[in-house]
């Protein structure tokens, strides 16, 4: 299996990870190897078998809907980026 | 002092021999010193230990005390402590100080013991040697005393490099695809991967949530036992816990082998498996026999897709748990963002370090348009291949055991520049992550003066026989207390 420049200038894209010129060449060869590897798993028969999403075939449990966090607004704003007026201020985002 | 395990610590504290002050005094001094070398910590975090030993050493006196009460640790630095810097090995996390306790950092509280820092791990968990901190490699102290700088295996490397080289009696640590139990075994020392659900995941910083399970690295099966039974139980804050009842794990330390059904996957002594290795393995298997164990060979007839499933699945979790790291809401962030897609794009080829980009690209890669069938859906399908194995083995022996790694500690930079040779250090330890079982790594042998680790693996839920199986053998060798000169 081989990827080609153009699939990994768009997953990169898609992941939102900028990469130059120089790292598409390695990881045209690195991320070569490592879809090598994961082939083997096409020579696998699946056909009758069901995808496993959860070790013990757990389901997503829910809870009372009831207020059980306070709120931590001094908490949070101490670790945000910048902030002003309890509010928090993030680069502009709309042109 | 540093030579004591948790339960003698323990003792002391109880016997009022020493006070826990002066025990985290005493470790404070030789891990500032120590660690020098080994790098196996990001941060140490000396105040707050002596605050929390003078807090634990008034509740000892007040008659109010758990076995942990004043006992020094430290946590691998994916549990988030609260107000103490939590970087995930990532100069993305750099700065990070979480505003709340991961429910293990939490539970270690509780319990009174005392955390002297956070350890050094690879980059978001990823790795099998320690080598892509953004903080730099951690040295396995077994390889140090060779006048060698070899890897302590990873991801949780500074937890176990720690342990072996007496900094703490105990770490936390997780497990994603073996990230416990092969630095164990390449250090020496005994680490236990529970049961997927088993340890809360809250606060723990997420690699691949269907994966991931914390769990302890001590020198002893009795020391893990004392950690996971602090560990371990029902957390209604991650949406994966098991609501299930927790056994004091040490109280059956002590049950006789006599019958136990020992299981040999002839599929994990294949030709890459290193004959001295193997040698060293065998030796303990008998020492088993001897113990009253029975054994047999057994096959897991998938085994040899484990790799290629976990090296589909892991990297599509954790492309989507990572997403989160965009510079906006907290972590780094880029200088000077010309607009939205210039501030995503190069925090994150800025932030992460290479293997965990290459994860994140592979698993996008996996999970794209045209591709998901044949990647992530198949791989999940191969998943369950591989949990039926080891059930239809689980029917006829109670344990298996194999060794942890086919080979001893390897050289640093070795492998750093090869990801897939890199990969092929978890041969023996996916599969158990893929089918959500617990599994250890004990000490259990030399190959020119490094260590090698037996792997028991038992069904689900099945830790306190698996922590007994170690606790016998740990009674009649002593291959878990030898030293790093």
């Amino acid at each position: 299996m081989t990827i080609s420049r153009e699939d990994i200038e768009k997953v990169a894209v898609l992941a939102r990870i900028r990469v130059d010129d120089e790292q598409v060449s390695e990881l045209e060869k690195d991320l070569g190897n490592i879809l090598d590897l994961v082939d083997q798993l096409s020579a696998a028969d699946t056909d009758a078998v069901e995808p496993m999403a959860h070790p013990l075939n757990a389901v997503q449990r829910l809870r009372p809907d009831e207020v059980t966090e306070t709120n931590q607004r001094e908490a949070f704003q101490a670790i945000a980026p910048a902030t002003e007026k309890g509010l928090y201020l993030v680069p502009r985002v709309i042109e | 002092m540093h030579n004591k395990s948790v339960a003698e610590l323990s003792r002391e504290l109880e016997s009022g021999k020493i006070s826990s002050v002066e025990l985290t005094r005493e470790y404070l001094g030789r891990l500032k010193k120590e660690d020098e070398q080994l790098n196996s910590f990001i941060s140490i975090t000396e105040e707050q230990a002596l605050a929390d030993a003078h807090a634990a050493d008034e509740q000892r006196a007040a008659g109010k005390a758990t076995p942990w009460t004043g006992v020094p640790f430290a946590h691998k630095d994916i549990f988030c402590t609260n107000g103490v810097a939590t970087t995930c090995g990532s100069k993305m996390l750099a700065n990070f100080v979480p505003p709340y306790d991961a429910t293990v950092t939490e539970n270690f509280r509780k319990a009174g013991a005392v955390c002297l820092g956070k350890t050094n791990m690879d980059e978001f968990a990823m790795g099998s040697s320690t080598e892509s901190s953004h903080f730099g490699a951690t040295t396995n102290p077994w390889g140090l005393s060779q006048g060698e700088k070899r890897v302590p295996g990873g991801s949780s490397g500074g937890s176990a490099a720690a342990v072996a080289a007496r900094l703490v009696p105990a770490a936390t640590a997780t497990d994603t695809g073996g990230s416990i139990r092969q630095p164990a075994a390449l250090c020496g020392v005994t680490g236990l991967k529970p049961t997927y659900g088993r340890v809360s995941r809250y606060g723990m910083i997420a690699f691949a949530s269907s994966l991931d399970q914390g769990g302890p690295i001590a020198r002893s099966a009795e020391d893990n036992a004392l950690m996971l039974n602090v560990m371990a139980g029902f957390d209604p804050r991650d949406s994966t816990s098991i609501d299930r009842d927790v056994p004091d794990y040490t109280a059956t330390l002590n049950e006789p082998l006599k019958g136990l059904r020992i299981g040999l996957p002839q599929e994990y002594f294949a030709s890459n498996l290193n004959a001295a290795v193997e040698e060293q393995i065998r030796g303990a298997i008998r020492e088993y026999e001897k113990l009253g164990a029975t054994v047999k060979e057994v096959s897991l007839p998938h085994a040899d897709l484990a790799i290629a499933a976990y090296y589909v699945i892991a990297p599509a979790e954790a492309s989507a748990n990572l997403s989160r790291f965009d510079g906006a809401r907290y972590g780094y962030r880029c200088e000077d963002p010309k607009d939205l897609m210039d501030m995503y794009t190069r925090t994150r080829a800025e932030g992460f370090g290479a293997e965990v980009k290459r994860r994140i690209l592979v698993g996008t890669y996996a999970l794209s348009a045209g591709y998901f069938d044949a990647y992530y859906l198949k791989a999940q399908k191969v998943r369950r291949l591989i949990q039926q194995d080891f059930i239809d083995a689980f029917q006829e022996v109670d344990v298996l055991m194999s060794p942890t790694t086919p080979s001893p500690a390897f050289v640093q930079g070795e492998k750093s520049n090869d990801p897939v040779t890199m990969y092929l250090e978890d041969v023996f330890t996916v599969a158990i992550n893929l089918a959500g079982i617990p599994a250890m790594s004990v000490p259990a042998g030399f190959v020119d003066g490094l260590p090698v680790g037996l792997q028991i693996i038992g069904d689900y839920f099945s830790e306190a026989r698996l922590l007994n199986a170690a606790h016998q053998y740990q009674q009649v060798t002593d291959w878990h207390q030898r030293e790093p000169q």
